[in-house]
């Protein structure tokens, strides 16, 4: 591919994008600040930024969902007041969300057609949509079933009818936003050979990210956004990782964190052909085996939805297992005898939960309410019938400061906090008693590099001060810089373990894809044919 | 130049909207009376002096005041575990059951300092049963609360019309009432209370129910804000997922929640039937269980707002029934009227004027901080 | 033998009278259910259509007005509860019970006002009333075996409204599931974001559903005042509402199943009827308020799940809020 040739061939015409100051705020955020931003027609254009930085947000407006503050959208060199879906969908802009648009309980042909329906009864247009869908799947090598129902396909098929919908309402700009975050590296491969396709047919596509080696793999352009605001904007051929990272953060960060070798004592975890079938009777977790000893960090690598979080439910004890056996400092529990979440806090066994807000934290409790979550029959917070408020709330002024927690406000609603501060409640609440066996599910998700550095070191103290530690995390580096063995898991089951020291992105990338065995991939690497389009390092 | 966001304070939140909800709904109040050609604020005067007037008035105003406190918190503790429980009438008309069953068996024998606290345990026990079967459902089974306790409701009638015309009637009696109860089975009126004292109070059905309202109040306060099942209670209620995590099992939490509930609402029993009438008889809750949800939704699910909105509607009850003797052209329904108003606009209508009070408050704030701003 | 199928014949006939209403509310809870919305008002709606409806009645001597009237005063109750539910985001369930004790007072109270009879309205002629209907060859045929009777005495012979609310329920199930709104309508109950994303608006959309919820309601009330009955009387929708609600559940938010569920209740409310004071060996004679009860005991247990799972509308009950 010659950029050139794009890049010439959109000097010439119009932009296709074109932002001129948008501001929006969300109260006293302000999510994007004087932003500005051109694309290229018939590019793939790239955003980036961490979380937070605005990315969302600026295409939401893009696409209607929000109306900007201020500021002017102009699509192939026209302003166009977008101010609902309705006016991008008109202006020929089709948006691939995060979570995806679709209803469940309907097929791909009702998905495709709903809101671009030919006629008032439903007849003739299922039938125009059917034939437009052929067209469609075979311009772009799109193949889906129309007739399946939405909800029971998997998360790539799900895209595509996403993609699909976007084409069928003839867009000619596609934002996606974060489209890789569920798929496995192969799956994302074939994505990218899909918006290679649609690039050469002439859309314009926007690719929204936070990984930077899906903006060198696939892009032409490359934005940056950090904070709310447009940092920078570069020719990708003309740029690297590394400047990019820079960009990104703001300042150079060491992802990797400072610790010594474990030492490594008794095993205080030992789960054994432990299995969990959710109700649609699909194995969930599948036959896992494994054990984690004192003094050690194991980190569990996966695409999400591989099992991970399912796992941690059911050692926690939030989710009843279905088969195996879990040993638990000499406690074995089975399916007869379950493991229940407060019986696991007795035996000293902590859970930091995946997502504070749904699991972890109650937003309209006072903070001193919700860092006693779980441990509110405690006696120490307790006086006979009554709650103890004095030790409850002086207990929780000491973990703040403990855990540099701002405001040290223990009377202040959960909810006021940043989610850094939040997610320190949380770990206060749960490292303060050293526990002997530490739950950990995806502990800086949102939350800012600062609270990273501090959150990691922790865990990290935890680990030399005698706890075990099983770290459940899709981010690869954050898995690679904090465990000392990595155990990757895939549709429910544990596919290989790795030494951390041994272990980089494209191995394990390989393993969460089940594309090979620990011993294929070690036999294999580092000579391996690029899967994925990934430049070398 | 970035101009600071103005913090709304709690006030406004907690006292100045819900204010402005009630006074909006009484304004509609007033355009209805007034389309039926009755002068509203005359209307209102009526009310008050029958309200307040006088001491026979107040004692009346304070009697149905008690039913209201018994019935807003019942709605209010089962809504802090997020649970809408709309069958404060029936679970009020069986605990009136409890006490009736109770006091017919038990009146010859014993004496009125042992009935007593039987009564009160009956009629717990006895609207804590009514709600619990709902509750069970719901934990256990996954049937909607809301609708099982609005057929709970019509359960309840029926069965208590088949109790009191075949079973609990007096026999020779024409109207479906019990015998009435022995000297021992009689919660004393306060103007009996008052004249132990010596004081001559003008009487009234007040009785020492009152009494156990504010006691009931406290307690409730304690129950749900200072005690571990009160906190879970909260837990389940406000996020149900985290409860799970915390280790709380929220089915116990839903009985729990729904059992105090119904208690609660089973105490309109003791009042009614003990309290006043000494017999049992049909249709004594007269809707008191649905004025609940008013209360509650009023008072914000809080003990202290509940007395308040309680009082109000007492008020209202009582000032009402002058007002439809006084004026031949209202009814007693207007209550009702005013009633599903206020359930309107305190509740569903809550937020409604959230966000213009909150920008007028910021453009008044705005403009007295501006010239200070300045100065500084 | 031919008693037991004449007493037969004439309950189903009592069952078609006593589910018109339910059908008719049942179509319009469906309506806004499928939508997202929890709707408990139909209670609500349907009296203040009945005393609405006998009122203009009685006024205009126009059945047909009256007609208008009541299904006039459904739709303002209808978007009453939308304003509280899709424009202020509140509680709908607490908005369905406000409407109903709103109106529970609200048509005594003007009923009082209006007409000085307590509470109920002026019984009207049959010149403003929708009155039975005799379809053409009932007569011809009701000589002939089984059929003959089975059309001259269950089919003909209702009033109009009989007809029209049973012949909601094949257009209610055309319009949910062969119509471009109908499409609409189930995806927005299901996943609102998938219906704003596709340019849609979701407050429209429910609005609209809301609104042939108290079309349907005001047909309701209608029947119950000036088809079944000469007057309105105080309360007396007695809880149809909340059965057709049960109803609706039971027939899991579909047209037919729930039309299904509404002439079970029917059928059981007209035995009711013809079961008073009949002995039964052993037991002796049935308590009256056990049959009276039996529909929400009923209700109750299927309810519980212990017959089949009703799964709702997924969006059901919250109210539709833009994520960030």
């Amino acid at each position: 591919m010659a950029e050139e040739t794009h890049i010439a061939a959109g000097q010439a015409a119009a932009p296709a994008i074109k932002l001129r100051h948008i501001n929006k705020a969300f109260g006293a955020v302000q999510a994007n600040r004087d932003v500005c931003l051109t694309v290229v027609p018939g590019t793939i254009h790239g955003i980036i930024g961490e979380n937070g930085a605005g990315k969302s947000t600026l295409m939401s407006i893009l696409y209607g969902f929000y109306e900007a503050d201020s500021g002017e959208i102009l699509i192939g060199g026209k302003p166009t007041p977008i101010r609902t879906s309705r006016d991008a969908i008109d202006a020929g802009i089709g948006m691939v969300h995060q979570h995806f648009m679709l209803v469940d309980t309907m097929s791909v042909v009702e998905n495709i057609m709903l809101g671009a329906e030919s006629g008032a009864i439903l007849t003739s247009s299922v039938a125009k949509a059917r034939a437009e869908l052929e067209r469609l799947e075979r311009d772009y090598n799109l193949d889906v079933d129309p007739d399946a129902l939405a909800g029971e396909l998997p998360v790539g098929q799900q895209q595509r009818v996403e993609i699909l919908k976007a084409l069928y309402r003839g867009a000619d700009i596609l934002i996606l936003d974060e489209p890789t975050g569920v798929l496995t590296p192969q799956e994302t491969d074939q994505l990218f050979r899909i918006l290679d396709s649609l690039r050469k047919q002439g859309v314009t596509v926007v690719l929204i990210t936070h990984k930077l080696r899906e903006i060198m793999a696939i892009t032409d352009h490359v934005s940056v956004m950090r904070g709310g605001e447009m940092v920078a904007d570069r020719v990708t051929a003309a740029t690297s990782k590394e400047e990019l990272a820079e960009l990104m953060v703001g300042r150079k960060v060491l992802l990797s964190v400072d610790k010594q070798a474990p030492r490594v004592g008794d095993t205080v975890l030992s789960v054994e052909d432990l299995t969990y079938v959710d109700r649609a009777g699909v194995a969930r977790v599948d036959h896992v085996s494994f054990q984690v000893r004192a003094g050690e960090v194991v980190g569990i690598a996966g695409v999400s939805g591989n099992g991970q979080s399912e796992l941690l439910e059911l050692l926690s004890g939030i989710r009843p297992m279905t088969a195996g056996q879990v040993d638990v400092l000499g406690e074995r529990f089975s399916a007869a005898r379950p493991l229940d979440p407060a019986a696991m806090r007795a035996l000293q066994v902590a859970h930091v939960p995946e997502d504070r807000l749904r699991m972890g934290l109650v937003r309209t409790f006072e903070a001193e309410e919700s860092a006693i979550l779980g441990y509110h029959r405690d006696p120490a917070y307790n006086r006979g019938l009554f709650m103890n408020g004095e030790a409850i709330r002086s207990d929780c002024a000491k973990k703040m400061a403990d855990f540099d927690v701002r405001p040290q406000a223990p009377a202040l609603k959960t909810a006021n906090f940043s989610g850094g501060n939040q997610q320190k409640i949380v770990l206060a609440r749960e490292l303060s008693r050293g526990p002997r066996l530490l739950l950990v599910g995806q502990p800086t998700r949102g939350v800012d590099i600062g609270a990273i550095e501090f959150i990691h070191k922790n865990l990290i103290a935890m680990r030399d001060a005698g706890s075990a530690v099983l770290l459940v995390s899709v981010e690869l580096e954050e898995i690679m810089s904090i465990s000392d063995r990595i155990l990757v898991m895939f549709e429910g089951r544990i596919v290989g373990e790795v030494p951390a020291a041994q272990a980089d992105e494209r191995l394990l990338g390989l393993m969460m894809a089940n594309a090979a065995t620990e011993e294929e991939a070690l036999a294999t690497h580092p000579g391996l044919p690029g899967a994925i389009a990934v430049e070398p390092e | 130049m970035s101009t600071a966001p103005v913090k709304i304070p709690r006030w406004v939140d907690v006292g100045l909207i819900p204010v402005i909800n009630i006074a909006l709904a009484f304004l509609v109040s007033g355009v209805i009376l007034f389309a039926i050609d009755v002068h509203p604020l005359e209307a209102v005067e009526i009310i008050l002096y029958g309200a307040f007037g006088y001491d026979e008035a107040l004692g009346y105003t304070l009697y149905y005041t008690t039913n209201f406190v018994f019935t807003g918190l019942a709605v209010a503790v089962a809504f802090h575990a997020s649970l809408f429980n709309i069958g404060g009438e029936g679970q009020a008309y069986i605990g009136g059951l409890g006490v009736g069953l109770g006091i017919l068996a038990l009146d010859p024998y014993l004496p009125f300092i042992v009935i007593l606290p039987l009564a009160i345990l009956l009629s717990a026990a006895f609207g804590a049963a009514w709600a619990a079967i709902p509750a069970y459902l719901q934990a256990y089974r996954g049937s909607h609360i809301v609708i099982t306790t609005i057929m709970f409701n019509f359960i309840a009638a029926a069965l208590m019309v088949y109790l009191m015309v075949n079973v609990l009637i007096q026999p020779g009696s024409m109207s479906p009432e019990s015998r009435e109860f022995a000297e021992a089975g009689h919660l004393p009126f306060m103007h009996e209370v008052f004249g132990w004292f010596g004081v001559k109070v003008t009487p009234s059905p007040l009785n020492l129910s009152v009494v156990w309202a504010a006691i009931c109040c406290l307690l409730v306060w304690v129950f749900i804000w200072h005690t571990r099942w009160g906190y879970e209670i909260r837990t389940v209620g406000a996020n149900e997922t985290a409860a799970v995590y915390a280790g709380i099992d929220p089915k116990k939490v839903i009985m729990l929640a729904m059992c105090v509930s119904g208690a609660l609402a089973g105490f309109v029993g003791i009042n009614e039937v003990m309290g006043v009438h000494h017999r049992l008889l049909l249709n004594f809750t007269a809707g008191y269980g649905f004025t609940g949800i008013a209360v509650a939704l009023m008072g914000r699910n809080h003990p202290v707002g509940i007395v308040l909105a309680s009082l109000l509607f007492g008020m209202l009850y009582q000032g009402g029934a002058e007002l439809a003797f006084e004026e031949p052209k209202v009814t007693r329904e207007m209550v009702v009227t005013i009633q599903g108003l206020v359930i309107l606009f305190s509740g569903a209508l809550a937020y409604m004027m959230k966000g213009p009070v909150e920008r007028t408050y910021v453009r008044i704030v705005g403009m007295t901080q501006r010239p200070a701003a300045q100065e500084g | 033998m031919a008693d037991l199928l004449l007493n037969l014949l004439l309950s189903f006939d009592a069952t078609l009278r006593v589910a018109t209403p339910l059908v008719f509310c049942a179509m319009a809870g469906l309506f806004s259910e499928r939508s997202g919305v929890i709707d408990i008002s139909l209670e609500g709606k349907m009296l203040a259509a009945a005393f609405a409806a006998a009122s203009m009645a009685a006024v205009s001597g126009s059945a047909w007005l009256a007609l208008g009237t009541g299904i006039l005063v459904s739709i303002c109750l209808a978007l009453l509860h939308g304003f509280a539910c899709i424009t202020h985001r509140g509680d709908q369930v607490v908005s369905g019970v406000a409407i109903n004790i709103l109106v529970s007072g609200l048509t005594v109270v003007l009923g009082i006002a209006w007409f000085a009879r307590g509470g109920q309205t002026p019984s009207v002629g049959p010149e403003a009333r929708f009155t039975p209907i005799t379809l053409p060859g009932a007569e011809a045929l009701a000589d002939v075996p089984v059929i003959g009777a089975l059309y001259s005495e269950l089919i003909s012979g209702h009033n109009l409204l009989v007809y029209v609310a049973f012949a909601m329920v094949p257009l209610t199930w055309w319009v949910v599931y062969r119509t471009r709104f109908g499409l609409r309508l189930r995806a927005v109950g299901e996943n609102p974001n998938a219906v704003d994303t596709a340019g849609i608006s979701v407050a429209r959309l429910r609005y609209t559903a809301v609104l042939c919820d108290g079309v349907l309601c005001g047909f309701a009330g209608t029947y119950l005042s000036i088809a079944q009955n000469a007057a309105f009387v105080r309360e007396m929708t007695a809880g149809q509402g909340y059965i057709a609600l049960a109803a609706l559940i039971f027939g899991k938010w579909r047209p037919v199943p729930a039309m299904l569920a509404c002439l079970m209740f029917g059928f059981l409310d007209a035995v009711a009827i013809r079961l008073q004071g009949v002995e039964v060996p052993v037991i002796g004679p049935i308590p009256v308020q056990l049959i009276q009860a039996l529909p929400y005991v009923l209700t109750v247990v299927l309810l519980a799940g212990f017959i089949g799972r009703a799964v709702a509308p997924k969006a059901i009950g919250t109210p539709y809020v833009k994520e960030r």
